[in-house]
């Protein structure tokens, strides 16, 4: 059985790619879930006849695509933050996209000044405020540092990468030295470790372990679709934060063509298509996220939340501060 | 004493297939120092003075914490099942190694669900007094002390396999000397049990160990920053590839004096059988009081290390499989994760019983560095493995593709990535360590006149394996086959980043689940990587049971 296999996917091996040329396809390296992505890519193939081969990972795709080299069979790499996009273009593995569509609908804020990658949706990074403890109505990231909140606020490992993410827009807006001194303070005014994630953070507050608790927007949502943990979101209510003169911190899922991509003009097809009016709605409903394209409708319950005002510090330069972050992170003990 | 033995053909071919093997095991190894030796920059001072200290001290009490655990609880019940009868005793006995089959990042997210606040024993609680009481009860599972439990109820099976293994073939010479000179039954426990069974029993900690300083999931899930996670975070935040290779080596370093310390644990106590052949114990009965507590002692652990989660991702799996359906890419899954655990495991057996055989026939360094380097892969984190192997893999590919080039026909590609080479590699070079221990524990304890009386009487090395070693190594290959194939299945990181396009393994759409945070729903593949994995544990008890 098992020399019958591994002849057929010997076979297979050398009969695929030589026949890869004849359909028309496109293959994806992704660190969304293959099932989130998945009904994106089927109604993709349904519009072009293209079809789509898939790889999902948590980590290493672009040392995978690097690695592979000038036969790497990827066209794009699709992310779920900024960080690894920034990654993948420091390890010189993506090309400009080149692509009238892609200027002309994402906002340049969230695009890559030298056009190596573009948003195709964003999430913010919110708070799960209780709706019996917490009265006040708006909240500042900086007065997440306020010792009124001691011991009140539960958050995941300031590692994770949706919290480096925030912190590296905390400290581009405002310089190390005061990252760091709101770092501290935001330290002190946790209820316990940051550990765990962003759901189990919103059930500490359901759960009274604290008041605040910092998520990503469509945690909650989906929470609400769950009947398990309705409870949960119910008793919590999602308050949009804004930086002191800014915005709400939002992170993007990125989309990047590669350098050596064999299927690129199909590669900018899909990369146009995620841009486009189906796929926005597609991403709004099924993923609870905002839409990258202005004018395509919030799902009601993400329209719930109030009016996002997304900060307006160019994406590339949070990028920029992931380090900064990650270090302040260690110094000043964060997760310990 | 024995002469050197003379150099035949068949050792020879063993020797070169061991050192390649080695060489194999070395691969991602080599490839990761070559990174390191890349300048990390700043890193360093700053993981000094932050990150090492804090990694380092969590790191060593979670390991500390898993192996006395794991010692204790495996050594206990497999001295309990060993020796004595009790009531429930038979089933037991195969209720006992279950918990192997549970992956430890299951069984952290199953816990956290259960003892978290709004979870199952909080509404519970919620019924004797008022909710936010209630919360003050739930032990805090999220922490060092929680994910020592956590991940020593999964991995004593360790322990209780080896020394199940040991104190059954336990001959009786010694045992009854000891008795007749007056000694207690816990003295013999102490004093002749125990130093004989020590090899076996140091194995199966380190296995325990090292497991423990691999897994990533669970402790970060936990929030227990050890060095693995600090790998991790080094990398991926810090942007430093070289700085996370050269923890990697600093984790490597760790593993390797586990695997030291076990080494100078069975230096002294190389205990081999005589030549008569091994009588069985007569087990002790043990009735009332004294037998119901023998029953719960062996009944605990198993019900908390494997009927708690397992039932729980039963009543969810039933739970979604009828009001949602059953994904019908499931199944498709469940072939592709036991087509590429199959293979590994078969590759790992016979590599594994190559490596010990070469040291055992031709006792000199190169053979003993071959073993030893063998159980470095073991030590390497699924990721790090994962990460240093691409380069090695992608030479081979990159080869091939160049020579179908010079021949003339079109580049098939990348021929290990794209079929799942390169994930059946990274799984035997990271579980080979199982069948290497085990295979080597199981001929330490058959004695060398077996061979010698063999080779006298005119057998050729082969003709001595296949007819003496191999039927007294069942136990262990076995043992190393289920291990290794149960590993495989669990395997996340490596399969992740290695997989071929289009193909996903039971594992890996877990994972995806659970990154969506609602790991519920993948409580079916996580049922099936369970029970995939109990008819190969329970195989391996009868299988390890001897003849009574």
């Amino acid at each position: 059985m098992s020399r019958l296999r591994a002849a057929a996917l010997a076979f297979a091996a050398i009969v695929v790619p030589f026949a890869a040329g004849a359909a028309e396809q496109v293959n994806v390296y992704t660190y969304r879930e293959t099932k989130l992505v998945q009904p994106l890519f089927d109604a993709f193939t349904k519009d072009t006849g293209i079809a789509v081969n898939v790889i999902s990972a948590s980590s290493g795709l672009e040392q995978r695509i690097k690695a592979e080299g000038a036969e790497s069979p990827a066209d794009v790499l699709l992310t779920v933050d900024i960080g690894r996009i920034d990654d993948a273009v420091a390890a010189g593995i993506s090309q400009p996209i080149n692509s009238a569509v892609i200027d002309e609908i994402v906002p340049a804020q969230f695009r890559d000044p030298n056009g190596h990658w573009a948003g195709i949706s964003m999430r913010a990074r919110v708070i799960y405020a209780s709706k019996d403890r917490v009265k006040q109505e708006t909240i500042t990231y900086e007065e997440l540092a306020d010792p009124k909140w001691k011991g009140k606020i539960c958050i995941r490992s300031g590692q994770h990468i949706y919290n480096n993410a925030l912190f590296a827009a905390y400290v581009a807006k405002h310089g190390e030295a005061k990252a760091e001194e709101w770092l501290r303070g935001l330290k002190a005014n946790l209820a316990q470790k940051p550990s765990g994630g962003d759901r189990e953070t919103a059930r500490d507050v359901a759960a009274g372990k604290c008041d605040l608790g910092i998520g990503n927007t469509y945690y909650w949502a989906l929470m609400q679709k769950d009947p398990d943990k309705k409870a949960w979101a119910d008793a919590t209510r999602v308050v949009l934060p804004t930086f002191e003169g800014g915005g709400t911190h939002v992170n993007l899922s990125g989309v990047l063509l590669t350098k050596n991509a064999p299927n690129k003009a199909n590669a900018v097809k899909l990369i146009e298509w995620l841009a486009g009016e189906k796929a926005q709605q597609i991403y709004a409903d099924a993923n609870y996220e905002y839409p990258i394209r202005p004018g395509v409708a919030l799902n009601p319950v993400i329209a719930g939340y109030g009016k996002l005002k997304p900060d307006p510090l160019p994406i590339a330069q949070i990028a920029a501060n992931r380090k900064a972050a990650a270090t302040l992170v260690d110094k000043v003990g964060f997760d310990n | 004493m024995r002469t050197a033995p003379s150099a035949s053909d068949t050792e020879l071919v063993v020797l070169v297939l061991a050192l390649l093997t080695a060489l194999l095991v070395a691969a991602p190894v080599i490839s990761l120092v070559l990174i390191a030796l890349q300048p990390a920059g700043e890193v360093w001072s700053h993981l000094i003075a932050y990150v090492l200290p804090r990694a380092v001290g969590d790191t060593a009490l979670l390991i500390a914490g898993v192996g006395t655990l794991t010692l204790l609880i495996g050594t206990g019940t497999a001295w309990l099942v060993s020796s004595h009868d009790f009531p429930g005793r038979a089933a037991l006995i195969w209720l006992l190694p279950l918990p192997l089959s549970v992956p430890t990042y299951l069984s952290a997210y199953v816990y956290v669900d259960l003892f978290e606040p709004l979870g199952l024993v909080h509404r519970a609680l919620s019924a004797l007094m008022p909710p936010a009481e209630a919360v003050q009860w739930l032990p805090q599972m999220r922490s060092l002390p929680g994910a020592m439990l956590l991940l020593a109820l999964v991995l004593y099976p360790y322990v209780y396999l080896s020394a199940r293994a040991v104190f059954q073939a336990q001959g009786t010479d010694a045992i009854e000397a000891a008795r007749t000179l007056g000694a207690g039954r816990f003295t013999i426990l102490c004093r002749v049990v125990l130093p004989m069974a020590r090899p076996a029993l140091a194995v199966g900690v380190a296995l325990a160990a090292l497991e423990t300083l691999n897994d990533i999931g669970a402790s970060e899930y936990l929030g227990v920053r050890t060095l693995t996670v600090s790998v991790f975070t080094t990398w991926l935040n810090r942007g430093s590839l070289a700085g996370a290779a050269q923890l990697s080596l600093v984790l490597l370093g760790f593993a390797a004096l586990l695997i030291a310390i076990e080494r100078i644990g069975r230096r002294n106590a190389s205990v081999e059988l005589s030549a008569e052949s091994p009588r069985l114990r007569s087990r002790t009965r043990l009735d009332g009081a004294k037998g119901g507590l023998a029953t719960a002692a062996c009944l605990l652990p198993p019900l908390f290390g494997f009927v708690l989660p397992a039932g729980f991702l039963l009543g969810e799996s039933v739970r979604r499989s009828l009001s949602i359906g059953i994904d019908p890419a499931l199944w498709r899954d469940a072939l592709h994760t036991v087509t590429l655990a199959a293979l590994a495991t078969v590759i790992a057996l016979a590599l594994g019983l190559i490596v010990v055989l070469a040291a055992r026939w031709r006792e000199e360094r190169t053979t003993r560095a071959a073993v030893t380097v063998t159980q470095l892969g073991y030590a390497l984190p699924g990721l790090v493995l994962a990460l240093g192997l691409l380069t090695p893999v992608l030479v081979i590919d990159g080869t091939i593709a160049n020579l179908f080039r010079a021949f003339g026909y079109p580049s098939p590609g990348l021929i290990l990535m794209s079929t799942g080479g390169a994930v059946v590699a990274a799984y035997v070079i990271r579980f080979l360590a199982v069948p290497t221990g085990l295979v080597k524990a199981g001929f330490d304890r058959i004695p060398r006149d077996y061979d010698d009386s063999a080779r006298a009487a005119g057998a050729g090395r082969l003709i001595t394996l296949w007819k003496i070693d191999l039927p007294l190594l069942r136990p262990a290959l076995v043992g190393a086959a289920i291990l290794v194939f149960v590993d495989c299945l669990k395997e996340l990181p490596a399969t992740l980043l290695l997989r071929p396009l289009n193909v996903e393994t039971l594992s890996t759409s877990i994972y995806q689940y659970a990154s969506r945070g609602s790991f519920e729903d993948g409580a079916l593949a996580a049922l099936i990587i369970v029970a995939a994995s109990i008819p190969p544990v329970v195989w391996l008890t009868r299988f390890s049971d001897l003849p009574e």
